[in-house]
Order: structure tokens, then sequence, then C-alpha cells
């Protein structure tokens, strides 16, 4: 998947200035940035929920999984209804066997698909909307921010599900975060956007270990470490 | 269920509606009929309480009798209006763009429209007459339904489960079905109990000007129109329907209020636990800035958020708190600034501000002596001021500071915090600032006085990581100069670890372990502060490993049982664990835990 030259305006105002990056198949890119920085309007441009303007190919079916859990999933549906919207496409009979191994596939037992959301914690939440969003076999993922409203201790469950995917399933991700650590442990490269622009983008122990722009490395300063 | 007057008297009432609709015309449905020529419009007596029409017929009767069809043309009409106003509401979430703005457009004209001249225009044009009449009524309520429709479809639409489905190519149809429709039902239906009342006021204001039910259909408006003529003779022929109408207009307009609120209520577990008034501690430490004992928080139903919390911190001391989201943290920042909110209660055996009881201080020595900052700058901010005269306002309420020795004291403390050119910036109102300069104003504000303690509840959370070291940075700087105390509230255990001097770690309303902050990344003891640390990814992480992570959830504050709350995730847990509770025991220096596997 490779965008060139995308650009998202609102109104007079420039979010996103002419970015070009690429996703390979089977790879986790992520994308770092402060708030305003543009990275979640990319987000939705390459999702189709705003208007750009610039190239985005070989990516046409795009799935995202949103920031919160707690609003990504209707409350009046069960979880085996709401995984088995993007299961369209299928005969209605072999609905439920898919919603089953789509839940297996993040890891949740079958019999949660009779559950409403508000019986589950916010961790298995957002495996339910991974799973929902794999339904539709997506050839890109885009994950904004889908561990920042999660308590630290189930964020890693979900952070190794990310990459399990990827190795199982080759999937093509997007990773959205503000939280450098967190891009750092899933990402195989990291692009640092910075007022609607790429400043870096490289291998990410590269980035991380000799930032090569100004403003990553302010950023890597900033990052709130335990003294080990 | 808790039973309010207005519940009780809606429930009376409608209930008697019902019962009068069904059983009217059966019992009276003769006596309203029978003509009786030597009793023609008559007054009150005590054959006929309600006096008699100008064929002699019984008013009284006539009244009981005419609820039936009175509650069923009103049901017709708010029926005929509900579906109008919700297909029309509905209909830009499904129509191209045009056709949705025609759509909206329409309705916003048609509810600037008044009511009662739409329902004449549309019974004048179908027809005088009772079908001319519902219609007509249908037709004025169905604006006030379709812009709800369309206000709640539009929320419902922005949801983030909406954006998802539509990527996943759901038919917008389908969205409206699926997700839209069941997520605005509620309100819609509580919305047509009260339309059955304005609807049944309406219809009786229609017979009344002859636009309604014509002889010999009678309903409440047609016997209100026609005893009107005599109420100067004999009211009493008049009151009878009106009161009819009256109350069963109050009592479906009260039913919709009473559903509405107990919609939004939402249901708490009905549980009772005797708290017992804690013993009152012994003498003050007088090396505390802040001593808190045996702090307890409680919601009705026994729902306990906060349990026996115990904390002291010491001058120039910054102490964390950290846990997870629902461990009770920042409802025990809430209760040390006195700030709880309804229905809560606090009981403590001590709360100590500077060797004081909080309870004893006046609001001016709290206010001067303790600062609170919260996630969100604007809780502490007046967005219709200056932020100079806000913070000026401190120093004039407080310490009695002239006008112009409070501004400049204000000017003074923004540059303090650093923010660029102060004396701009005290000019300025709240939203011309960004998120960072908003934290220092409030920051700066609590300088005003001469804080001993700083509470500070997630002062950083909603900020940028760079512009959140430069907060965590001035939070150091402040209380090293001033000497006062912090606590700093924070679900991020870096940033703890960062910024603390103690770590107070809680979970599920209790402090499991206190250590130094040096011993966090690797001498922590309880199961869940070393959980909670090795799940941590930071910078050094080895990315070939899979992540830690803590299986299950913490309890919610109403399931928490006797013994350890976290023994349903620990990996060490006995038997012993989920019936007593492991006691808080010295561990090493300044280390306490509470577990029953550490010694
Ligand atoms: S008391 Fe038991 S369950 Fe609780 S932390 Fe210690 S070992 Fe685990």
């Amino acid at each position: 998947m490779k965008f060139t030259d995308v650009t998202v305006r609102f109104g007079s105002f420039t979010a996103v200035d002419s970015v070009s990056l690429e996703v390979p198949r089977g790879g986790i890119v992520g994308l770092v940035g402060e708030s305003g920085s543009g990275k979640s309007s990319l987000a939705k441009a390459v999702s189709g929920l705003v208007r750009y303007s610039g190239q985005i190919t070989g990516a046409s079916r795009v799935q995202m999984v949103f920031q919160d859990p707690y609003a990504s999933l209707d409350p009046r549906m069960k979880v085996g209804e709401s995984v088995a919207e993007g299961l369209l496409e299928l005969p209605r009979a072999a609905r439920p066997d898919e919603v089953t191994r789509l839940l297996g596939l993040v890891s949740l037992p079958a019999d949660l698909a009779s559950r409403y959301p508000r019986e589950l914690s916010g961790g298995m939440r957002q495996r339910v909307a991974i799973a929902r969003a794999l339904g539709a076999r997506p050839d890109l993922l885009v994950a904004d921010e889908i561990t920042s409203a999660l308590d630290v201790s189930v964020q890693g469950s979900v952070l190794n599900l990310i990459r399990s995917l990827r190795d199982t399933l080759g999937l093509s991700i997007l990773f959205i975060s503000h939280n450098l650590a967190v891009v750092r442990y899933v990402c195989d490269t990291v692009a640092v956007m910075h007022r609607g622009r790429i400043v870096e983008h490289g291998p990410t122990e590269d980035v991380v270990g000799r930032p090569a722009h100004d403003y990553t490395r302010t950023l890597l300063e900033a990052v709130p470490r335990l003294q080990r | 269920m808790p039973r309010t007057p207005a519940a009780v008297v809606s429930a009376v009432l409608v209930t008697l509606m019902v019962v009068l609709a069904i059983i009217g015309p059966p019992i009276w449905g003769e006596t309203a009929e029978k003509i009786d020529a030597g009793a023609i419009l008559q007054g009150a007596s005590a054959a006929h309480p309600l006096g008699t029409d100008n064929l002699g017929r019984d008013l009284l009767a006539r009244v009981l009798v005419a609820g039936r069809y009175s509650l069923a043309l009103a049901l017709a009409a708010t029926l005929i209006g509900a579906v109008i106003g919700i297909v029309l509401g509905a209909l830009p979430s499904v129509l191209p763009r045009r056709g949705a703005r025609l759509v909206t457009g329409t309705v916003n004209a048609l509810v600037a429209f008044p009511g009662l001249l739409l329902a004449m225009f549309t019974a004048v044009v179908s027809g005088m007459g009772a079908r001319g009449a519902v219609l007509g009524i249908g037709v004025a309520i169905a604006p006030s339904f379709a812009r709800l429709t369309q206000t709640l479809a539009a929320s419902v639409a922005g949801a983030d489960y909406v954006l998802a489905a539509r990527m996943l190519g759901v038919p917008r149809r389908r969205v409206l079905g699926r997700h839209v429709l069941p997520n605005i039902a509620e309100p819609l239906i509580l919305n047509l109990a009260q339309a059955l009342g304005g609807a049944l006021l309406g219809l009786a204001g229609m017979s009344f000007l002859g636009l309604g039910v014509q002889p010999p259909d009678f309903d409440w408006g047609r016997l209100l129109f026609d005893g009107f003529a005599r109420i100067y003779v004999t009211p009493e022929v008049a009151i009878g329907p009106a009161v009819a109408v009256a109350l069963a207009g109050i009592g479906f307009n009260l039913l919709g209020d009473t559903l509405a609120k107990r919609a939004a209520r939402t249901a708490v577990p009905a549980r009772k636990e005797e708290l017992a008034a804690p013993e009152p501690s012994g003498a003050p430490d007088p090396r505390a800035v802040l001593e808190v004992r045996d702090l307890t928080v409680t919601f009705p139903g026994g729902v306990t958020p906060v349990r026996h919390l115990s904390l002291t911190v010491r001058p120039g001391e910054i102490v964390g708190i950290v846990g997870e989201s629902g461990s009770g943290k920042s409802l025990t920042a809430a209760a040390i600034g006195g700030l709880v909110p309804y229905p809560g209660t606090v009981t403590h055996a001590a709360l100590r501000l500077d060797g004081r009881e909080v309870a004893e201080l006046s609001q001016k020595e709290l206010g001067t002596s303790l600062a609170m900052v919260f996630q969100d700058p604007m809780a502490s901010l007046n967005p219709a001021l200056r932020v100079g005269g806000q913070l000026a306002e401190v120093a004039i309420v407080h310490q009695g500071a002239t006008r112009a020795e409070a501004a400049r004291r204000a000017v003074d403390r923004l540059g303090h915090v650093h923010l660029p050119e102060p004396a701009k910036q005290a000019k300025r109102h709240p939203h011309e600032l960004s998120g960072g300069m908003r934290q220092r104003a409030v920051i700066a504000m609590g300088l005003m006085g001469t804080p001993k303690l700083i509470i500070a509840d997630e002062p950083t959370t909603a900020l940028d990581v760079t512009v959140q070291r430069q907060i965590l940075k001035l939070l150091r700087e402040v209380v090293d100069e001033s000497g006062a105390a912090a606590l700093f509230i924070s679900h991020d255990i870096a940033v703890v670890g960062e910024l603390c001097d103690r770590v107070v770690v809680m979970y599920a309303g209790r402090v499991v372990e206190e250590l130094p902050v040096s011993a966090l990344a690797k001498g922590a003891a309880h199961p869940y502060t070393k959980a909670l640390v090795d799940s941590l990814p930071d910078m050094e992480t080895d990315r070939s490993l899979p992540l830690a992570s803590i299986p299950g959830t913490q309890p919610a504050p109403a399931l928490v049982g006797a013994g350890c709350a976290f023994a349903g995730r620990c990996a060490l847990a006995t038997d012993r664990c989920s019936t007593s509770l492991p006691p808080v025991t010295e561990y090493g220096i300044a280390h306490t835990v509470a577990c029953w596997e550490v010694s």
C-alpha cells in the first residue's frame, strides 16, 4: 500500500501536507506524532472517512480499529452480531462458524458471541473490534491509538495480538500511536509526523536509536521512563 | 425502585383513564344516550351531578363515556404524528446529500410554524369532523418528532460503531435499521407518552373550536364546547369535561417524564454493607503535611470504591498514587480535597492538613493551603473570564489583597510557571491558551496562596509527551521552591516513577504496596505491582519477546470480596487469599506490602 502526496485540508487548515508513505505487505508501519500532527487525519483519509487529494494505492479493503472500545461497539448488539457485520457477503448459514473462527483469531471463546459489550472488559472489547475488522478480510488494518484507552495491564495482550496477527495472517498494519514505547515494540518501521508532514521515516531501531531529526530527538527525550 | 410523587400521580391517573376507556361505554353508555325531555339544560342536582344537556342527557355519564373516544382519537393522532415524524427525521440518514438537506430544511420550517395553525389548516383542508381533527393534530405533532429523531439520529450517526459499520460496507438502510433506530428508540418511546398528553389537549381544543368531533358523536372537547355556551348560568356543565381533559393530559405528561427519568437512572446493585465509623486516631504526626488514616468512600448500595486507606505525605515530598481505572485513586484525591460527588459519603479516622483536621479549617484556610490540579484545566478555569482576573480573585477573596496588588501578583505567578509574556497571557481568555499553557495557569492559580499541599490528579494525561515533560518539571520545581508537598495521581507508572519520591499502589480501592520510587522497577514486592511494571513497554523492552500482561480484570467496587481483591488474577494466590484480607506489613525501609505470599 502506498500513499503519494496525500493532503487533507479542513477549510483553510492543512492537516496533512503532501505525505508519501509505504506500508509493505505483512509489515507494521508505526505513525507517531503529537496532537495536531495530522496522524489521525491521515488515518481517516486512508480509511475513506475524510476527503483528501493525492493518491492512495494498493489498499482496496481497508479496515480501522478505533481508539475507544467503549464507543466502537453498538451497545445494543450482541458481540456475535457486531462481528457478523463484516460478513454480509457470506451466506447467512455460514456466518456463525465464521464468527467463531474470527473470535478464535483474537483468542476469545466462541460463547462470547451471545454476550453484550457491556459485559466485557476494555481489552476484550478491543479484541472484538479487531475480530470484526478481520471479518472483512482487509488488506490494510489501520489501528488508531488502539491501546490508549486501555489499562496497562491489558495493553500488552492487545499488542501481542497485533504482532501475532501480522505473523500468522500476513496482515499489513498502519499502527498509529502517540506512545513511542508502544510503537517501538510493535512496528517494523516508524514514521514521525510533525505539523502535517513526515519528518523522519526508517526502521524502528534506527529511528529510536539514532534519530536523525531534531523533533524525533525531542520526542524521544520526553518519553517517561522507569529507572530500571 | 424509588417512587416520586409525580410517578405515583401519573400511574394513578393513567390507570384511571385506561380503566375508564374500557368500562365507560358498557356501563354508562345507555344513560349517556337517554333523552329526557323533562330535564333539559339543567344544572347540577342529585340525579344529575353535572347537569344535563339540551336533550336532557346526563352529562356525568356522557363525560365518563366520552373517555374511550377521546383517548382513542388522541392515540391515533399521536401515532400518525410519530410515524410521519420518525420517517421524516430518519430520511436524511439514508437520502443522498441534497435530498437530506431538503428534508432537514422542510422540517426546520415546519418546527417554526405554530402547531395549532398547522392543525387547523390540515383539519379544514381534509374536512371537518373527527378524521380531520386527528389528522390535523397528527400533522402538528410530526415536526417536533422529526426534529427529535433527526437530532438523536445525528448523534448516533457520529458514533464510532456507525463509522465501523460504514467501513465494513454495511448499506445505509441497514445501518439505520440496525444501529440508529434501536439506539434512539428509547427516548422516542418516552416522548410518545408526552405527545399523547399533548394530543389529548390539542384534540379537545379542536373540538372546542368546532373543528373536531361533530354530533351525534362526542368527545371531551365536544362536551366542553357544548357546555361552554352555558358557563355563566351553570358552570358545572363545562367543568366536568374540562377536568377530565386536564387530568388525562397531566397524567400522560407526567408518565412521559417519569419514564424518561427512570431510563436515565442506572441500576445500582442493592447490597448493604454496614460501615462502622472508624475510631478517631491518636495525636497528629508532627512531620506530616498530609495525614490520612482509614479513609473510606462509600456510595449507596454498598459500593465502596476506597477502603480503609491511609497515607502520609511529608514536606517537600511528592507522593504518587498509581493504579488502573477503577482502583479508587481519583476518588481518594477527591475525598482529601472534599470533592466527593453526591451521594458519596466519606469516613476517616483522621484527615489532617499540616497537623489540623481538614473539617476544622475555614474555607479560606483550605483555599490558600491546598491547591488542586485536574486532568482538564478547564475544570478549574472559568471560560468567560480572563486568566489574570481569575488568578487575582484568589488573592482578593482569600488574602484580602487590593485589586492592583492581586493583579500584580497574578502576573508574577504566571511568569513563575514559565508562561511566556505573562502580562499578555493574563489578559487572555482560557480558550486562547494551549492545553499545556492552561495547565500552567492552573498551577499558577494554586501558587497565588501559599500551598502546603498540591494535589494533582492526572494533570498531564491529556497532554502531549513533550508538554507533559515540561509540566512534570514545573511541578518538581514548584515543590522544591515552596517546600510544599504534592500528591500526584496517575495511571502511568512510568510518569510516577519519573516524578515522585514515594509511590502508593492502589488496587480495587485499597493500598496494596507503598514503596520508595527507587525500588519500583526492581524491588517491588506485591505481585500486582510487579506485574504492572512488567507489562509496561519502554524504550528498552526486548522486542523479540511477547509483552507481559495480567489476565482477567480488576473487580468493580461492588464486587470486591472478603479476601485479596487481586486473587482472581494472581499467579501466587492460595485458598487463604480469597477468604481473608492480607494485612499491611513492613517489607523494608519505608516499604509496606499487603500480600500473604510476601514475607
Ligand atoms: S495476597 Fe494472595 S492473591 Fe493477593 S497478591 Fe498476595 S498472593 Fe496474590
